[in-house]
Parts: C-alpha cells; sequence; structure tokens
C-alpha cells in the first residue's frame, strides 16, 4: 500500500516532468541515429592500382565499386601510394600476386582487402590457396560495426540515463526535505528503497522498450535472438543503474555533485564494456571489467542480438546484474540509517 | 503523567556541543513554546523526538516509550523547517501521497484532505502545482500535511515563518482549535512575540535549556514587561538600566 502511493508518486512525477521524460527517450534514440549515419556512411570505394597485371587476367577481374588505375611500373604505382593517391595496389610478378595496402587507416586497408578478395575471385574458381575465403561465425559480409557497437551502446544509454534521473530524483528528495518528511512518516526505509525501483523500473522498462524497438526496427540494427530477453537484460540493467545512482546520491550535495560521478562511474565502464577488444587492454587493468555492471549487460545483449543465443546463454550475466542490484539496495538501506536509525 | 520526556539529552555532532543535558517534560494538551535565536539546537532537539536524530547521551520518551520507535511515529505529525513538497505534483496530489504512507484511503483520506486544507485556507488551490505556490501558501500546506492523519502530538519547526500576521493569527486559532480537541503541540520559533501565545515556554541559547515556565511566569521571576527582555536576564545578559 505504502510502496503503491511511492510508486504512483514517482510516476507522476516523470510524467509530468515532460523534458525529462524526453530525455530519457529523446536522447538515447538521437544519439543512437547519429552513431548509425556515422558507422553506416556509404560503403567506402577503395582505390585501387593494378601493377603489370597481363591483359588476359585482367579481363578476368572483377573491377566493379572501386576506382581502378593501371600501371606499366611499378614506381608509378609506390609514388601513387605514398601520395595516397591509392589506397593499395595488386602486383603481378614471376606468376605470384601480392598486395601492398597504405596502411594507415584500418577501416580503409578492411575495406580494400575485401575488394581484392572479391575482384581475384573469378581467378580462382577451384582452388584457394592465394587468398583463402573469408568465413563469419556470427553475422556476415554484411555485418556493419554498428551493428557490433549496437548492442553496447544500447546498454550504455539506458545506464547512463537512468543512474543520472534516478540519483538526481534521490537527491532532490533528500535537499528539499521530503526525504525527512518521508522519514518522520511510518515508511520503512526497505519501502522507499523498493519504491523507488519498482517506479523506476516501470518506467524504464517502457524507455527501454521504446528505444530498443527503434533501434532494432528503424535503424536495422541486428537482431538475431528474441526481442524479450533484450527488454530482460535492459531492465535488470537499468535497476543497477538505478540502486547505484540513488546509493551515489547520499555522497553528492547538488546535481553537479553529481554530474562528477559521470566521468569516474560511467565512463569507465564504456572501456571495459566490450566496446573496444578486452584482449588487447593491460593485464593490470583487465580486472576492473568484471566489476562494472555494463560488461555483463554488454555481453549478454550481444549474446542476444548478434549471436542469437537464448536464455539458456546469459542466465548468468542475467544474475550477476540482478547481485549488483540487491547488493546496491542493501547499501542504500544501510545509507538511509544516516536519517533514522530504524 | 508526561506525553513528552526528555531525560539528561546532551548531543554534540564531533567536536561541537549542540546540546547540553536538557531535562524537560511536556504534559497533554499544552502548546509548548521552544523559544531561541537560530543555532540554538531547537531544530536538533525536535528531531530527535521524530526520531530522526539520537542523543549522544539521554534518552527521550514519548507517551512513555522511548524513542525511536515506528510505533511512536504514526502518533506524531512532524511539519520541518523546509517545506519538504513535491514541486512537479499538484496539492491534492501531495496530500494523496502522504495520506497514503500513514494507511489513509478513499473516503476517509479525501475527508481528511478537504478538513486539513481549510484549516489552512488553501481549498481554492486544492489543484494547484506546487511550483506556482507562493512562500506562504508551501508552507501551510506544509502544515496541513503534518495534521493530515490526526496525530495526537504535533511538532512543529518554525511554523509560521514568512507567513503574514492575517495568516499568522488565523493558523494560531487553528492551534487553539487542535488544543481544544486534546492536541499536544510542540512549536519551536524565535519570534518572541510569537511565544507569547504559547501556554508553556522553553528558552533554549547554546544547547542550554536555561528557563521554562509559562509566559506570565517568566515575565515575573525575571522580572520583565516582556519576553524578549526575559530571555536576555535569563540569558545572563546585564540589563542596561
Amino acid at each position: 500500500m505504502r510502496i503503491k502511493a511511492l510508486v504512483i508518486r514517482i510516476l507522476r512525477q516523470i510524467f509530468r516532468d515532460k523534458r525529462t521524460m524526453a530525455l530519457l527517450i529523446v536522447a538515447p534514440i538521437l544519439v543512437l541515429t547519429m552513431l548509425h549515419l556515422v558507422f553506416n556512411g556509404d560503403d567506402y570505394v577503395p582505390k585501387v592500382g593494378l601493377v603489370q597485371v597481363p591483359e588476359l587476367i585482367e579481363s578476368q577481374l572483377d573491377l566493379s565499386h572501386a576506382e581502378v588505375t593501371t600501371y606499366e611500373q611499378l614506381k608509378d604505382a609506390e609514388e601513387d601510394l605514398s601520395a595516397k593517391e591509392l589506397d593499395g595496389y595488386l602486383l603481378f610478378k614471376d606468376q605470384k600476386v601480392s598486395i601492398f595496402l597504405e596502411g594507415s587507416d584500418p577501416s580503409v586497408n578492411g575495406a580494400t582487402m575485401k575488394w581484392f578478395e572479391g575482384a581475384l575471385k573469378p581467378l580462382q574458381p577451384n582452388e584457394q590457396a592465394t587468398i583463402p575465403d573469408v568465413n563469419f561465425l556470427h553475422g556476415s559480409s554484411d555485418m556493419r560495426q554498428f551493428d557490433y557497437f549496437g548492442p553496447v551502446l544500447l546498454g550504455f544509454f539506458v545506464f547512463f540515463f537512468v543512474f543520472l534521473i534516478a540519483g538526481v530524483s534521490f537527491l532532490r528528495e533528500r535537499t528539499t526535505g521530503t526525504l525527512e518528511r518521508l522519514l518522520s512518516s511510518p515508511l520503512r526505509k526497505s519501502e522507499i528503497v523498493l519504491g523507488y525501483v519498482i517506479g523506476f523500473g516501470i518506467f524504464t522498462t517502457i524507455q527501454a522498450t521504446i528505444i530498443a524497438a527503434y533501434a532494432i526496427y528503424v535503424l536495422g540494427m541486428i537482431m538475431e535472438g528474441s526481442f524479450i530477453y533484450v527488454l530482460l537484460i535492459t531492465l535488470l540493467l537499468s535497476l543497477t543503474a538505478l540502486t547505484l545512482g540513488i546509493l551515489l546520491s547520499a555522497f553528492a550535495n547538488n546535481e553537479l555533485q553529481m554530474i562528477q560521478f559521470i566521468p569516474i562511474v560511467i565512463v569507465p565502464q564504456i572501456f571495459f564494456s566490450g566496446l573496444f577488444n578486452l584482449e588487447t587492454i593491460s593485464e593490470w587493468l583487465n580486472w576492473i571489467g568484471v566489476l562494472t555492471p555494463l560488461y555483463y549487460a554488454a555481453e549478454a545483449l550481444r549474446d542476444v542480438m548478434v549471436r542469437g543465443y537464448g536464455l539458456e546463454d546469459i542466465y548468468i550475466n542475467l544474475l550477476v546484474l540482478f547481485g549488483f542490484s540487491c547488493f546496491f539496495m542493501i547499501l542504500n538501506i544501510l545509507a538511509l540509517r544516516k536519517y533514522r536509525k530504524i | 503523567m508526561a506525553l513528552v520526556s526528555i531525560k539528561d539529552v546532551s548531543k554534540a555532532f564531533g567536536t561541537q556541543q549542540v546540546l547540553v543535558n536538557i531535562n524537560l517534560d511536556i504534559f497533554k494538551g499544552e502548546i509548548f513554546g521552544l523559544l531561541g535565536p537560530s543555532g540554538a539546537g531547537k531544530t536538533t532537539l525536535v528531531k530527535q523526538l521524530v526520531g530522526l536524530d539520537l542523543p549522544t547521551s539521554g534518552e527521550n520518551y514519548l507517551f512513555q516509550q522511548k524513542v525511536p520507535s515506528l510505533k511512536l511515529i504514526e502518533r506524531v505529525g512532524y511539519m520541518a523547517q523546509s517545506d519538504a513538497l513535491y514541486g512537479e505534483l499538484s496539492a491534492k496530489e501531495n496530500l494523496e501521497f502522504f495520506a497514503s504512507l500513514y494507511g489513509l484511503t478513499g473516503r476517509k483520506r479525501k475527508e481528511r484532505m478537504d478538513t486539513v486544507m481549510r484549516v489552512v485556507e488553501l481549498t481554492e488551490h486544492m489543484n494547484k502545482l506546487i511550483s506556482n505556490y507562493s512562500g506562504g501558501m508551501k508552507r501551510r500546506l506544509s502544515l496541513a500535511i503534518a495534521l493530515l492523519h490526526e496525530p495526537e502530538l504535533l511538532i512543529l519547526d518554525e511554523p509560521t515563518v514568512g507567513i503574514d500576521p492575517v495568516l499568522r493569527k488565523s493558523i494560531w486559532d487553528a492551534f487553539y482549535e487542535l488544543k481544544k480537541e486534546g492536541t499536544t503541540i510542540i512549536v519551536t520559533t524565535h519570534v518572541m512575540d510569537e511565544a507569547e501565545k504559547c501556554d508553556r515556554l522553553g528558552m533554549i541559547r547554546d544547547g542550554k535549556l536555561i528557563a521554562v515556565g509559562t509566559p506570565e511566569e517568566l515575565k515575573a521571576q525575571s522580572n520583565s514587561s516582556n519576553i524578549e527582555e526575559a530571555f536576555l536576564v535569563y540569558g545572563g545578559v546585564k540589563r542596561e538600566n
């Protein structure tokens, strides 16, 4: 009953504050759209050179989707390559094929390599020796960078905004004195924390549904698994964000100090969430990843969205997220002892 | 039997001594004023009675039971110095929320909400958002919320700050009404003329209770013509004339 009153009040406050509600829903959509546009711009058209390629062979190459220049002299091609006129060139020498890349931009390298593979295919219908076929375990050659980052970003934005809004609203409860009023009523400390969890839980379910649906159905983010699992993961993630936000708000005296937690608590999580390759992170920093909630959520989201896995593969990650929430909730109840001992 | 019993209560925040050995009994049905300048320790003392703070040494009793206890909380209405309202919500929504915390529902809740809003003369502003309320209106709504669950003991921290004299009088009339119904009221104030309206007064200075009695007793004993002078005498300041 008392929890219900608290839940209704929180939802009323959120829906009354149109701007904050817009921030929670529109901001992630906006940023995801921008990232979608940045990462999925038109396919890069590589500039390639063919050096001393016999005409018979050249006629068999698939030369579409690239700016192709033919060179008689290796020296000219070398010059153009160093002047960045070329992204790479193909050299036929002594019956051997070699590829030379400009090499400064990894994404251009990838595009160029891919083009060469395609171009050389007609030459080697039977043998696979020179350049092996590339196989994709998950996704396909159509899979875009955004598809790989997408699930992590989805989790990140849910975490980020819920953390901030929940933290600030609890902070306000403290600074305006309403927390004191709540604690001078028969409301129990656990009921306060549960009321917040349920109230914001309901709202974040709506929020996560809208954002995930937009990312998947409008932006066409890869989605191999079940939408329900995506919702389940984001809900559990937002609960950790919520409970952590409320907990840290106890250590902030105003909204600005709440913002100051972003570079300390939020940003480091990005580095360990799988947006960057974790295997390349220095070993002495490795242990941080397993302490960050986003790490587990990103893993689970990628399992569902990219790899199409089901509950049996993600339940451990879900349990860890739930564990984080419970842990933070208990700490929250303990932190409220500062205001009322019983 | 005393309704409120403060026994040897001291409180220190770190090395700063805020309350020093306070002993005080407050009886059923009286309006008791805690008078003192800001920083004297009034708020700390009333917070302890509600259970929001604990004494470093000594004990507080309400209705002969030791504070803090969740059972006692339901019998007390507390209005803090800050208005403690939700600005995004209307007065009605604020009242509904706090009433529900005390288990009031349905018709009973509606009835109580209407009654308390009448007491503070805000009935016509029931559906207004708090962010559109003036300072004085917020203060009155805050008082209304403290009255919602018909508490036996009402603890009000500076209830009439920022309220004009006409309204202040009507609020004090409301206090006398509540007193008639048997409610005990503890009011903190730093306004000397307001202190005259209390049945009994406790003067607090630098965390010490320097005098207790009816306004007339205090004035007579200190040979003063008003409460302000009396306060100076008990506070150890020499009379100028």
